[in-house]
């Protein structure tokens, strides 16, 4: 999984970062359609949500398939403090505290496992604390009528806009920091990487947390947005579905990558039918199968392929990523 | 309370049983094809809706229409395997497991949604004849659906492991999982093998289903939660290692009920993470497993 954007320029990618971050910036600044805030605002939380899961997948390598336990995590503490009375920015601090020091707990025994046995325990994980959350918070929860009444998209729009900006703004300083390098080492070869001195278990450990606590972060802006939903439904496993299918789509590893498959995905689920219903998630079910089998690298490679080529044809990579390499056909 | 005890010693039992039946199918296809497919819970749901709609619409006794289901399921995997998974398995082992976790993910939530939008989301149960009856053994109640569940998986995973160690095609299976190159090499035709292991699995976890819709209920979201505890069942039992699955089956049933009468039902599933956790962390390879696992 190694990081696809090298076919892309640096300076090329930083301002693909800007566009996508100035336009969703701009919708929000310009429009007063309710139906583009929602979407624009819902497109952000799934970015900041899907560069959250990039960290710690792209990154560091660790396919978590427990993500959205964070997510909920994040949510819950932060609709309870928020309607309860406490400020927004002090219930979302003391959410993203929370989600670390769950983080924390949690990492311990599971970032001991190594590969496959770390995707299995995250989705134990995940599974877990959602029948759970489910079994101890069965009532659905309602901001009050009178808040409804004259539902103002202002503040979650600016909420969810901080919340993308502070996951990007993280990603870019780890993408470029000596400890995101050590992750980055980690995922492309454990034991060449413990060999020179790069403390393994520690750069997970750090890409987890940071991971997990962007994930509450972002959960919190869904709890400021939402008007009703049950707490167990920011705990569902769609949500680190979502989170996959938009980093795959993207380009898993890059900065970019998340916010394109964050647009891509909105919008396209946006443009089908509301009619087909359950056939939407059937649609993109099979979109991320696809992607997964033949373009691992996602759109921001496809991009880059076809910025290199234009560029310098003659110097065209056909290197592929590592989840591209295929082995030795059956016989 | 030793009554409350004895009574949850034994519906402990009898879910590890399924338990034990739903990791069988999920450690036959990790062990051979080494594709970790966690829409097994999913196939699952599939089966029991078979079941489900057998009895409702036609009358058949479910446990007459289980080897239909049986065989309905073995075709769904044959096509499952020839239109999915056979493109993973032709992947070097480590990004086999990678995508194979990745792409059956996206499957959970394909079949999910297809349930919800042909089945409905309503919750089902098949009320047969007998199926309010129980035994009673000293004060302990034991209903004769939840038996049979057990009663099956125990069969089946003595005529799987029959099957493995006995049979020609079991030879075949066992060395393609150890070595598939050299399996190949020796004249067996291991992508017949990796679709009939894949077949099996899936026809294994529609049995379950069967049982499932019979002695609990289905409905289109259960899978995730069955897949969960075969998960579990499986990495306690060692990944890759087929023996012992049914035991370890029978003591995670055992461990979360007796775990429920302390802490209340609500806490089955931290319960089973809890173990799982901590299993994990000092047997790395499970109980049964092997170093090389």
């Amino acid at each position: 999984m190694a990081s696809s954007v090298k076919h892309m320029r640096r300076g090329t990618s930083s301002i693909a970062v800007l566009g996508v971050l100035g336009m969703l910036a701009a919708i929000g600044l310009v429009s007063e359609n309710q139906h583009l805030l929602t979407l624009t605002i819902q497109t952000m939380v799934l970015g900041a949500l899907a560069s959250s899961w990039n960290i710690l997948g792209g990154f560091a390598g660790q396919i978590s398939l427990g993500h959205a336990a964070f997510f909920g995590l994040g949510a819950l503490v932060t609709r309870e403090l928020w309607l309860g009375g406490t400020g927004l920015a002090l219930a979302m601090i003391a959410a993203v505290a929370i989600t670390a020091v769950a983080a924390v707990v949690v990492g311990v025994p599971i970032l001991r496992f190594r590969d496959i046995y770390f995707s299995i325990g995250t989705l134990a994980l995940g599974v877990a604390v959602f029948i759970t959350a489910g079994n101890l918070w069965p009532g659905i929860t309602s901001q009050p009528a009178e808040a409804l009444r004259n539902y103002d998209f202002t503040a979650p729009y600016f909420v969810a806009l901080g919340v993308l900006l502070t996951t990007v703004a993280v990603s870019l300083w780890l993408k470029h920091s000596k400890v995101g390098l050590g992750m980055m080492m980690v995922r492309d070869d454990e034991e060449a990487a413990k060999a020179t001195g790069v403390n393994s278990f520690a750069h997970k450990m750090i890409a987890f947390v940071i991971s997990a606590s962007l994930a509450g972060l972002a959960g919190s802006a869904f709890a400021f947005f939402s008007v009703s939903y049950y707490p167990n439904f920011a705990f569902s496993v769609l949500w680190t579905f979502e989170a996959l299918l938009v980093v795959f789509i993207g380009g898993i590893g890059t900065i970019v990558g998340p916010l394109f498959g964050a647009v891509f995905f909105m919008v396209g689920r946006d443009l089908l039918p509301t009619g087909i219903g359950e056939f939407q998630v059937v649609l993109f079910g099979l979109l991320f199968i696809v992607v997964v089998l033949l373009m691992p690298g996602g759109l921001t490679e496809a991009a880059g392929r076809l910025v290199a080529r234009t560029r310098r044809p003659e110097t065209e990579t056909t290197e592929k990523t590592p989840t591209a390499t295929k082995g030795k056909e059956l016989t | 309370m030793t009554q409350l005890i004895l009574q949850s010693v034994a519906s402990g039992i009898l879910v590890g049983g399924m338990y034990g039946l739903i990791a069988l199918g999920l450690a036959l296809a990790f062990g051979v094809l080494k594709v970790l497919n966690v829409a097994h819970g999913e196939l699952l749901m599939l089966g029991g809706y078979a079941s489900f709609f057998a009895f409702t619409f036609w009358g058949i006794d479910p446990f007459l229409s289980m080897p239909l289901v049986f065989l309905a399921m073995f075709l769904f995997g044959i096509g499952l395997y020839q239109f999915l998974f056979r493109y993973v398995t032709r992947t070097e082992i480590h990004t086999r497991i990678k995508n194979s976790l990745l792409i059956s993910f996206g499957l959970v939530l394909v079949l999910q949604a297809l349930a919800v939008r042909f089945f409905t989301a309503d919750e089902r149960t098949i009320s047969t004849s007998y199926s309010l009856e129980a035994f009673t053994i000293g004060p302990v109640r034991v209903p004769v659906v939840r038996l049979a569940g057990l009663v099956v998986a125990v069969a089946a995973a003595i005529t799987l492991e029959w099957l493995l160690s006995r049979t020609r095609f079991g030879r075949a299976l066992r060395a393609t999982s150890e070595d598939w190159t050299r399996a190949a090499l020796t004249g067996v035709n291991v992508r017949r093998v990796y679709m009939i292991a894949f077949a099996l699995s899936a026809a294994l976890a529609a049995i379950a289903g069967s049982l499932v819709s019979l002695g609990y209920s289905i409905s289109p979201s259960i899978g995730l939660g069955w897949t969960l505890k075969a998960l579990i069942v499986v990495v306690l039992a060692g990944l890759g290692s087929m023996r012992g699955i049914v035991v370890a089956g029978v003591f995670l049933g055992l461990v979360e009920s007796l775990a429920s009468v302390w802490l209340g039902g609500k806490y089955r599933e931290v319960v089973a993470l809890g173990l799982f956790l901590v299993i994990l962390s000092f047997r790395p390879h499970g109980f049964f497993g092997k170093a090389h696992a």
